[in-house]
């Protein structure tokens, strides 16, 4: 308390103040720089090195989140408008290397579809400065700008396949619904500041800490859940999810189902462990065995691997709202925890999914629908090799990242009691299985019916491909690390009051009670 | 060097040669020979190196041996904890023995994609080998599903007409089934706080609330084995995964996969909760029961072979899920011998019925007829293999059957009665089926110029006859080893029952 008091004292920006956005700044300055370049290059060369000041921006971006990561420079900045803790710094590395990893994939991809834009790539960093500070703002109004400065970024790169009627409906869709989300949340925000006179999250927890909670503030959460719940398609606000996702370039959709959600899951991370939201366990609980339902029932239908994949995205946005139905603080840890390995996972598997995606579908996305599919596993072993290892993590099979992201939210559930929800999860991931192995089997099992040319893999995507590979491999063999991270992180997230000690060593050394 | 010094890592070992071996495979140019030569050194060496088990097996001792505990992943508490005992022993050697002969039946008739199939052939010996090795119950789950994924390619990839079908409806089956298994694994994991099966086994009474628990952990176990096994309601994906399935792959869908649903009855339903166990006994063997009865007489009206033997194993695992369920030291002996004897005749006629195919693409009986006067070796070898697996004293059939009987009848005499029809069933279809193909006249002037066994199927199945021949007459080289493992295991039985008398 004493250094958020501080903090409030010391109302003009300090110059750690600036280290603490220091990777947003670097973004910024990066995205401003190619806007500027665009219109000075030569047309044909554009592409490539805009494309490549767009990577080693993100590449000076994960510097400045290392340096921001340093203990010194931990704590609250901007009159306690931004937070730098564990939590932060680890969403931060993420969704920049989420970005890093489409800018790979997209130079290909931008070549073939004969789209001419540097600003694609500025449009990626702007948007990653909004979700940084998603994952970073701790007060509600800065919460919404960053949404807006994220949302509105990809609501653009949604459509950028001008010529093709179906990304101008996907980015028209995307913007109008996205818009009425935000308006949600933008009204739960004003309901909630009237119910307890502050938008700073801290102040809220406190706030309702201290006084029993009338309907006021339970309608504020509400509404700030349907405005969230929008922007990681989650059931019953999942319906644009397979048309946007099917209209707007396959790079971008590996970064919107990704990179946003993962801001996304980190804003409701705070609004539902930080703030204790009341009331929430019964909207999470339906949300999450409806999205992953509902993801998995749509998903078996498709045949355009796209919308097949936009329906996956919603059944695995269940799987991780699973890990929000934790009401006690020791089984928040685990719940907060399992959702962040449950992000980078899923962020792993599923951009290398879409990179393979995109670059299979070639000019004008002509190929994705499944019997484009037939006979890869002939033609292109290797390709098809690595889109089999996204998908078994996908399905969950051990040795992938997707096997312990589930496992760590499932046994969470366990923990927490939560019997149905554990059981309504894993029998949804087994229906799962059902469709992610019918690309396996299109691939493998079945011959050509049609002549489906395959680029060679170029450099830029084929170090894309290996990263995701390397994540998902990492993340299913060695998750230590990034767990010990994550739930390092969650007790940084957590409201102040100690949890008790049994709990905390137990967290501390999960070996310990295993008796050995 | 000092061969004893090898016990600390030989389970390491024979578990991930093969893997190392499918790894290398990768690396191998594309010469198909040099492919199949390679795969075979390999899997040879895995047995070599498993002959290390029995050899320096202590016999006479119940626990666990040649363990391995590493810590492997700290959160949540996952070690890599390897060891074996008398029942999983013999089939960790059943797995390697068998997969060398895997490799001799494919060496003909594997044209296409040739590395893929010895890659994935390999991957599945050490995933196979691994479920039986694996001691923390998170990595037994683990190498359980990734015995999936290798079949089911080997299936949908190499197999016949239907085999996309086939290799879809295996999965989900087993897929889903498994998925109940990893509930009951996590819940105990999060009441225990390990994954060690020696540490679960001996703290999961102190569980509070366990006792309410118990019955839906039980059928979690459960329900993922007995769709394996196939016990009877769920046996329907067996038939057409064998069907479809190339040679070697139902060798070791029928030889080694079935048995990791019987094993894990006996390893976890009745190490982990034997209360329940003899609780839902009942209806078990009931099912069983039917297993053995049903899988006989559909067996008998299949016109296809392979269909058939399928069919048989249905009935041959009803045997086994009998003897385990009968808690008698003579039925658990039974029912792990049956398990072998089963692995490997079972495994030869596949690998004989596969011969036929690979000549005539078919498995109808009625396209064959008179064939013992033009494959006069071939009918010779499949008659040796009929009979050990009829159960004709002297060979490994009767050994297994017979222990089991005795331990049904201990049970209950209605048990023993009505299984034993199951023996008689069986020598019916079997050399009924047997007459339909070899006696009578040749009646498809195809048949006439078959060629007889190739030196390579030769190799391939004799090893199986004098392995049928030696388990027959000196079954106690390998019941000494399962003797005390299962007299282990039976422990927390007899004092169950003393508890019933004393109350």
């Amino acid at each position: 308390m004493t250094i958020a008091l501080l903090a409030e004292l010391q109302a003009i920006p300090q110059g750690v103040d600036y280290v603490r956005i220091l990777p947003e700044l670097v973004l910024s300055l990066f995205g401003i720089v190619i806007m500027f370049l665009d219109p000075l290059l030569d047309e044909e060369k554009t592409q490539k090195t805009l494309g490549l000041v767009a990577l080693f921006g993100t590449f000076s971006a994960l510097a400045a989140t290392w340096y921001m990561s340093l203990p010194e420079n931990y704590g609250l900045a901007f009159s306690n408008n931004v937070r730098v803790d564990a939590f932060s710094v680890f969403f931060h590395f993420l969704v920049i290397a989420i970005a890093a990893i489409v800018i790979l994939t997209s130079f290909e991809y931008m070549k073939v579809q004969r789209i001419r834009a540097g600003e694609y790539y500025a449009l990626i960093l702007f948007s990653v400065v909004g979700m940084g500070l998603m994952s970073s703002a701790v007060e509600l109004v800065l919460i919404f700008i960053s949404l807006e400065i994220s949302s509105i970024s990809t609501y653009i790169l949604a459509g950028f396949r001008r010529q093709e009627a179906s990304s101008s409906e996907s980015s028209l869709k995307y913007f109008l619904l996205g818009s009425f989300a935000t308006a949600f949340f933008l009204y739960g925000v004003a309901l909630i500041f009237g119910a307890t006179g502050s938008t700073n999250i801290d102040l809220i927890s406190h706030a309702l800490q201290a006084r029993p909670v009338g309907l006021l503030v339970y309608v504020a959460v509400a509404l700030m859940l349907v405005g969230l719940g929008f922007k990681v398609a989650a059931a019953p606000l999942h319906v644009w999810t397979p048309d946007v996702y099917e209209g707007a370039p396959a790079p971008v959709v590996g970064f919107m189902s990704t990179a946003p959600k993962a801001a996304a899951f980190a804003v409701l991370l705070r609004i539902v462990f930080a703030v204790n939201a009341p009331g929430r366990f019964w909207p999470i609980w339906v949300a999450a065995a409806l999205s992953m339902t509902l993801g998995n029932i749509g998903a078996l239908v498709q045949n355009n691997v796209k919308r097949l994949l936009a329906y996956s995205s919603i059944a695995h946005a269940g799987y991780l709202l699973v890990a929000f139905a934790m009401t006690t603080s020791d089984n928040s840890v685990a719940g907060i925890s399992a959702a962040m390995f449950y992000t980078a996972a899923y962020a792993a598997m599923n951009v290398g999914a879409f990179a393979v995606v995109s670059h299979f579908a070639s000019a004008g996305e002509r190929y994705v629908t499944l019997e484009d599919y037939e006979g890869l596993g002939r033609s292109s072993p290797l390709l098809a090799a690595t889109l089999t290892i996204f998908l078994l993590s996908l399905i969950g099979i051990p040795m992938t990242g997707g096997f312990f992201a589930k496992f760590y939210v499932f046994s969470a559930a366990l923990k927490a009691n939560l019997m149905w929800l554990t059981l309504i999860g894993l029998v949804n991931s087994a229906i799962g299985a059902y469709y992610y192995l019918r690309i396996i089997v299109v691939m493998y099992m079945r011959e050509a019916r049609k002549e489906v040319p395959v680029a060679p893999v170029p450099i830029g995507l084929g170090f894309a491909l290996g990263l995701s590979v390397l994540a998902t491999i990492y993340l299913g063999v060695l998750p230590n690390r990034v767990l010990q991270y994550a739930q390092h992180s969650a007790q940084a997230l957590l409201p102040q009051a100690p949890p008790n000690p049994a709990s905390a060593a137990q967290l501390n050394s999960p070996g310990v009670n295993a008796g050995r | 060097m000092n061969i004893d010094n090898l016990s600390p890592y030989i389970l390491s070992l024979v578990t991930f040669v093969p893997l190392a071996g499918a790894l290398l495979l990768v690396l191998l140019p594309r010469r198909d020979r040099d492919i199949r030569i390679f795969s075979l050194v390999v899997s040879l060496l895995t047995f070599v190196l498993s002959l290390h088990l029995p050899v320096h097996f202590r016999r006479g001792q119940p626990g666990f041996q040649f363990s391995i505990d590493h810590p492997w992943i700290s959160s949540p508490n996952i070690h890599y904890h390897m060891a074996i005992d008398g029942i999983s022993l013999w089939l960790v050697v059943l797995t390697t023995f068998l997969t060398p002969l895997c490799v001799l039946i494919s060496w003909k008739s594997v044209h296409d994609r040739v590395k893929e199939f010895f890659i994935l052939l390999l991957i599945l010996e050490t995933a196979l080998i691994g479920v039986f090795t694996s001691l923390d119950l998170f990595l037994f789950y683990f190498f359980w599903e990734a015995t999936l994924i290798p079949m089911a390619l080997l299936i949908g990839v190499f197999g016949h007409d239907r085999k996309v079908y086939a290799a879809v409806k295996f999965f989900m089956y087993t897929m889903i089934a498994s998925v109940f298994m990893l509930v009951a694994i996590l819940w105990l994991y999060a009441h225990t706080g390990s994954f060690d099966f020696v540490y679960v086994r001996d703290h999961i009474s102190s569980i509070p609330n366990f006792a309410a628990a118990a019955q839906w952990l039980f059928l979690g176990f459960f329900l993922a084995f007995a769709v394996k096994v196939p016990l009877f309601p769920f046996h329907t994906w067996l038939p057409d995964a064998h069907v479809e399935a190339p040679t070697a792959g139902s060798v070791l869908l029928a030889g080694v996969l079935l048995k990791m649903g019987t094993y894990g009855m006996l390893r976890f339903n009745l190490g982990l909760f034997p209360e329940q166990s003899r609780y839902n006994a009942p209806w078990v063997i009931v099912l069983a029961l039917i297993g053995i009865i049903y899988g006989a007489l559909v067996a008998m009206v299949q016109p296809n072979m392979k269909k058939l033997i399928a069919y048989s194993s249905v009935s041959h695992l009803g045997f086994v899920v009998l003897g385990i369920f009968s808690f008698t030291q003579l039925g658990l002996n039974g029912a792990m011998f049956v398990m072998l004897a089963h692995g490997v005749s079972t495994g030869a006629l596949f690998m004989l019925a596969g011969v036929l195919h690979e000549r005539r693409h078919t498995y109808e009986i009625s396209e064959f007829g008179g064939l013992a006067s033009t494959m006069p070796v071939y009918a010779a070898s499949f008659l040796f293999i009929v009979l050990a697996s009829v159960g004709l004293p002297l060979l490994n059939g009767f050994i297994g059957e017979f222990l089991v009987l005795s331990g049904a009848f201990q049970a209950r005499a209605v048990y023993g009665i009505l299984a034993a029809t199951g023996v008689i069933w069986s020598a019916g279809y079997l050399l009924w089926m047997y007459q339909r193909v070899f006696f009578g006249k040749v009646t498809h002037p195809v048949n006439q110029s078959m060629a007889d066994l190739f030196s390579v199927e030769k190799a391939a199945v004799w090893p199986c006859a004098v392995a049928a021949l030696l388990m027959g007459v000196a079954p106690i080289l390998w019941l000494g080893a399962i003797d005390p493992a299962v007299q282990a295991a039976l422990a927390p039985f007899a004092q169950l029952a003393a508890k019933v008398v004393t109350q």
